[in-house]
């Protein structure tokens, strides 16, 4: 295991352990499963094991509040994340075609992270922004009043950024 | 006393006790609200809505399994305002369910199926998206067909409140809820003990055993083997039901007789190796009281125990008989003793148990329990498969003439009948252990100190000044509890009886489905299961296992002596550590 990766789950051990000290520390469940994710990027089942172990709490119990909530990726997610706005305003101003280009552009479906691990793909419901719509948010950062063309610059930005 | 309150059930009145919910006082007045996600053993769920009734002055239906009565409260269980929403709820269920009743294995005892009968669906008004997952087909004991689910979670709530394995989970959501092990694992993969007690709370079929029915027909057609049948106590104290007989009817000689008519050779019976049991760990006991070995010793006949033990108390290992599950001895004999005796190669026996159990199953695929290479139980079948195949050969079992078991594994003592329910095997154990102890023969056999369906039982016995202390746990649940205290206090017990099941084997997961209008699992149903085997003990002459002549028999053929090399080779085994990671079974609190 490298060290990036040792003192990610010491962080992880001790946020457990803070929580074990407080009352009811089974409802903290999905504080941990949040700090799981904000370490990794994504919840990996050994971790989910640790979980279980260290707080007490049954594995299948642990998958059934992780499945259960969207914001949890169950998958290793890319550098980026490209969350494509569906909401009202975006979709009437043409967020489908925006994802349409999205997926084609980068090879992959809704849920999917490219091969070469730099973007992931999901649909948001609406980002607070619909005086810019059709919008996308790439990790924090808005991108607005976006068409096809539009959306094929932002990616090539990032990906320009990562070479 | 609780305080009496009154109350309206469709504009009649009555004095109920207070504190209970209206399912509850509805119940005993005689008033059986249809119900789905119910069931008394398992915390309040309340999804399925099934139980709404109208309660005047709310503002809507209400669910009755989990809504409390009050003074004065008007309650309408059958106005025709809740009778239409209860049947649309029905209607929505099976909007998301197979249409394929007729070639269900639960065709005839499904709840779901009984559910809509009563409340008067005749025709399918919504037709929406229906899911579509594989069948999980990965376990030799317990597969999962979530298209067949209806979400009502009592296998979930079996699994983690009573048996407290917590293999099974509600994942995803909405309509994408499927009911699975952690990570999707498959079943086999899983910490599944297979048990099968979510196929007896499962209300459909999305639980079922795996079914050897086809084989076992195949196989029984086929001129050049031997075949031999042997089967297990709890069995015969429960295929009456399946013929819509009630619960506790004794059906050995019939389930002989049927069993030769469906094309066995030889029918030998599970209770002669219960008393083999019995004098090979009574004698692993002794041995280890007598030369300081690990106490206390714990039984190992429970499949599922076995499992559960080497996945989440590995420590414990080494409390754990060596002695193989009666069936698994049965087995090996059968390919051995019995081979010997007619001169066959055994490779040409096909040896099939007929169990109470699902775990049996997976029991008889461990190549551990293989002797000379060759597997000992070839085909284990429930006493649902064994009630269907009797059906579908045309057999009468109602009507046969009752046979008796053949010779030389087919005699048994009262002592091999009790193996079946919760406290027999340690009952059976102190009758004879005593008198290998002392000498002396056990005047008072029945030990009624642990019989009965107390989740854990204690109880004492005196040998040779020296005091023996034994406890007992049914239901994994319990175990679980029994075992943290054996873990503090590993001085407090010197035997311990572990069966994996509610009530012992006599409530295994592979026993018939609960008939109409009666429960899963029901505490009186297990406790006449297990009267009939306290009858058939009352009523044999030879009530000890070491008085069974076909045993001494077979020592003095065969064994030579309990615990003698020969004895090792065939009727003990080893267990080994399975350490699936973060799979935290106890202490934990789940559901409400």
């Amino acid at each position: 295991m490298t060290q990036i990766a040792q003192d990610k789950l010491q962080e992880l051990y001790d946020f457990i352990e803070d929580v074990k000290q407080k009352d009811y520390t089974e409802s903290y469940l999905i504080a941990v499963l949040h700090k799981v994710q904000e370490l990794f990027g994504y919840l990996p089942q050994d971790v989910m094991d640790d979980v279980a172990e260290r707080m007490g709490i049954p594995t299948a119990h642990i998958w059934g509040v992780a499945t259960f909530y969207h914001y949890f990726n169950l998958k290793p997610v890319g550098k980026h994340m490209v969350s494509v706005c569906m909401g009202t305003a975006c979709y009437v101003k043409g967020a489908d075609k925006v994802l349409e280009t999205l997926k084609k552009e980068l090879g992959v479906a809704v849920g999917e992270t490219t091969e070469d691990k730099l973007f992931t793909l999901q649909e948001a419901r609406c980002l607070g922004a619909c005086g810019l719509a059709p919008v996308i948010m790439i990790d924090d950062k808005m991108y607005g009043e976006l068409d096809g063309k539009g959306t094929i610059d932002v990616i090539n930005q990032y990906r320009k950024a990562a070479k | 006393m609780a305080d009496k309150i009154t109350i309206f059930i469709n504009d009649k009145e009555y004095q109920v006790d207070a504190g209970q919910t209206i399912m509850q006082a509805a119940d005993k007045l005689g008033f059986h609200i249809p119900r789905l996600c119910y069931h008394p053993k398992l915390s309040i769920e309340g999804s399925c809505r099934v139980c709404i009734v109208e309660v005047e002055g709310a503002r809507n239906y209400v669910a009755s399994c989990s809504f409390p009565v009050s003074d004065g409260m008007k309650i309408h269980t059958n106005s025709q305002g809740v009778r239409k929403a209860r049947r649309d709820i029905i209607e929505l269920i099976l909007d998301n369910h197979p249409l394929d009743c007729h070639t269900c294995e639960r065709d005839g005892n499904c709840e779901l199926q009984r559910l809509a009968a009563s409340v008067g669906i005749r025709a399918r008004h919504f037709e929406g998206e229906k899911k579509c997952y594989d069948k999980d087909l990965s376990s030799d004991a317990v597969i999962r067909d979530p298209n067949k689910c209806i979400l009502c979670g009592r296998c979930v709530r079996m699994c983690s409140e009573v048996q407290e394995v917590h293999n099974l989970t509600q994942a995803h959501r909405g309509f994408s809820t499927v009911v699975m092990p952690a990570y999707n694992m498959p079943m086999d993969n899983s910490v599944c003990t297979n048990c099968g007690q979510c196929i007896n709370v499962c209300p459909t079929a999305a639980f079922l055993e795996k079914n050897y029915t086809q084989e076992l027909f195949e196989k029984l057609n086929d001129p050049d083997i031997i075949k031999v049948a042997q089967f297990a106590p709890s069995v015969r104290a429960a295929i009456g039901e399946a013929f819509g007989l009630a619960p506790g009817r004794n059906m050995e000689g019939e389930l002989v007789a049927a069993l030769r008519k469906l094309g066995f050779d030889y029918v030998f019976d599970t209770q002669f190796a219960a008393d083999l049991t019995i004098m090979e760990e009574g004698s692993e006991f002794l041995e280890r009281v007598q030369n300081g070995g690990k106490l206390p010793m714990i039984t190992s006949c429970s499949s599922a125990w076995m499992k559960c033990v080497e996945q989440f108390y590995p420590d414990l290992l080494d409390n754990i008989s060596t002695c193989k599950s009666p069936m698994s001895m049965q087995s090996a004999l059968t390919k051995s003793y019995f081979a010997q005796k007619l001169g066959v190669d055994p490779e040409k026996i096909l040896s099939v148990a007929v169990m109470c159990c699902t775990a049996k199953k997976y029991e008889a695929a461990r190549p551990e329990l293989e002797v000379d290479g060759l597997r000992s139980t070839d085909i284990v079948i429930t006493t649902r498969e064994a009630a269907w195949m009797i059906k579908s050969a045309g057999i009468d079992l109602l009507n046969i003439t009752p046979e008796e078991p053949d010779h030389p594994l087919g005699e048994s003592s009262g002592a091999g009948a009790i193996f079946g329910t919760t406290g027999g095997v340690m009952e059976a154990a102190i009758r004879t252990a005593y008198e290998l102890y002392t000498g002396e023969t056990l005047v008072d056999i029945e030990v009624e100190a642990i019989r009965g369906l107390k989740g854990i039982k204690e109880g004492k016995i005196v040998m040779d000044g020296q005091e023996i202390r034994v406890a007992v746990a049914h239901g994994l649940g319990n175990t679980n509890q029994l075992m943290e205290t054996i873990r503090k206090e590993p001085d407090k017990y010197h035997f311990v009886e572990i069966m994996g099941c509610p009530g012992g084997c006599v409530g295994g997961g592979g026993q018939p489905y609960a008939q109409a209008n009666t429960i899963p699992l029901d505490e009186e149903a297990l406790q006449q299961r297990a009267q009939a085997l306290y009858d058939l003990d009352r009523g044999k002459t030879i009530r000890r296992s070491h008085d069974n002549p076909d045993v001494q028999k077979l020592y003095k053929e065969f064994l030579q002596s309990p615990l003698s090399p020969v004895s090792h080779k065939y009727l003990h085994t080893h267990y080994q550590a399975k350490t699936p990671k973060g799979i935290v079974p106890k202490e934990t609190k789940t559901g409400v």
